[in-house]
């Protein structure tokens, strides 16, 4: 069995032990669990039509920098002496992809595959890159929609940071295992 | 910051737009992207409501406070505002097992609840808490031990081994979630994170 099954596995293992361990250890200790849970998953809708707002928000101007082909714009003006430290344009392209599209970033992942073959150096630090930081305006958007903040206060500043310290520590990692 | 991130992406792609002659395109993205936002949160219910419907089992059975005083040292050093035995530490660690092991459908509702749970301590709803932050901080660096769907694509790509990148994205991500956790706790001591941003003045944001 290969790392990437075992990582499957045990994932479904957990996914199962939290879906099917929290009702009957519940039950053990005396929790009516059908009417429990139904009370529970009542809030779900609430919180669906709550974050409309916040991702329509969100999603659209993402939506809107996407297509304005702004992204590759921005790559390619990257100063050739970047491009030494693994910094090309389609690298920086993925970079500052990454914080606003989920789906998109891994798309162009998929593209750096497709170019430059699975096992190349581009392929893997495009990997490492998607997988060092989360989809950080949609994370910030959903969460703070369900509470209904606005006043984000330093929460961006936080996050894009910390995906600014991913971008560089996958760089030289990268450097370090495949360079 | 997050206005100025907004209008930034706003106004940019109309002035890219017009430079790279792809007006057509953005016009078009702005309604499909708007309906597609509302789509995903509304497909977004039925998963949410199965796992706040655990949650609440798990909450009942006292499970939720058995998870917060397991985990309460650890979780005590990073969130130090949250009070012992707050259902919110609890919540919290669920959502963050959620996330390591790369379990989006759940750790996000997860996630939710720990937010709405931080919310009960917040004396000015509507402005986000520094717990808030550093529970965004943490979310957003991502703590996923295995980049499943980048391994996808190297192995659907023809890769001999796709798993090489494991090691490193989890160094890398380490490095993020620890500068992310930094960074927060530094920040909640400026004194301009302190006072309320001039936001539009909308005393009852609820």
């Amino acid at each position: 069995m290969t790392l990437a099954d075992s990582a499957a596995l045990g994932s479904h293992v957990i996914f199962l032990g939290f879906l099917v361990g929290i009702p009957v250890y519940g039950f053990c200790k005396g929790v009516r669990v059908y009417e429990c849970f139904v009370k529970g998953a009542r809030e779900g809708f609430d919180v669906a039509v709550m974050i409309i707002p916040y991702l329509v928000a969100i999603l659209v101007v993402v939506g809107m920098f996407r297509a304005s082909g702004g992204m590759e714009l921005i790559a390619a003006a990257v100063p050739e002496a970047l491009a030494g430290w693994g910094l090309s344009p389609d690298v920086l392209g993925l970079a500052l992809m990454r914080p606003l599209s989920g789906g998109a970033s891994l798309g162009m992942v998929g593209e750096m595959v497709a170019r430059h073959g699975a096992d190349s150096y581009q392929a893997r630090l495009g990997g490492v890159i998607c997988g060092s930081t989360e989809t950080t305006l949609y994370v910030l958007a959903v969460y703070f929609g369900a509470v209904s903040v606005v006043k984000t206060r330093y929460a961006l500043h936080a996050g894009l940071l910390a995906d600014a310290a991913g971008l560089v520590a996958s760089l030289l990692v990268c450097r370090v295992f495949f360079g | 910051m997050l206005n100025i991130v907004w209008l930034v992406l706003l106004v940019g792609s109309v002035v890219m737009a017009l430079w790279t002659g792809t007006t057509k395109e953005l016009v078009t993205s702005v309604t499909e992207s708007a309906n597609a936002a509302f789509k995903l949160a509304l497909g977004f219910t039925g998963v949410m409501a199965l796992w706040l419907g655990i949650m609440k089992i798990a909450e009942e059975s006292g499970l939720v406070g058995l998870l917060t005083r397991g985990i309460a040292p650890i979780m005590r050093s990073i969130f130090p505002g949250v009070p012992d035995g707050h259902p919110a530490l609890g919540s919290m660690a669920m959502n963050l097992v959620a996330n390591m092991f790369g379990l989006n459908n759940a750790a996000t509702p997860l996630g939710i609840r720990a937010m709405k749970d931080l919310d009960q301590l917040n004396s000015r709803k509507g402005t986000a808490t520094d717990e808030m932050c550093m529970f965004l901080a943490i979310n957003t660096s991502s703590v996923q031990l295995v980049p499943a769907g980048a391994i996808a694509l190297l192995a659907a790509g023809g890769s001999s081994d796709p798993t090489v990148i494991v090691l490193p994205a989890l160094i890398a991500t380490g490095v993020s979630t620890m500068v992310g956790i930094a960074t927060a706790r530094i920040l909640s001591r400026f004194r301009r994170f302190r006072v309320e941003d001039k936001g539009c003045d909308d005393h009852d944001a609820r």
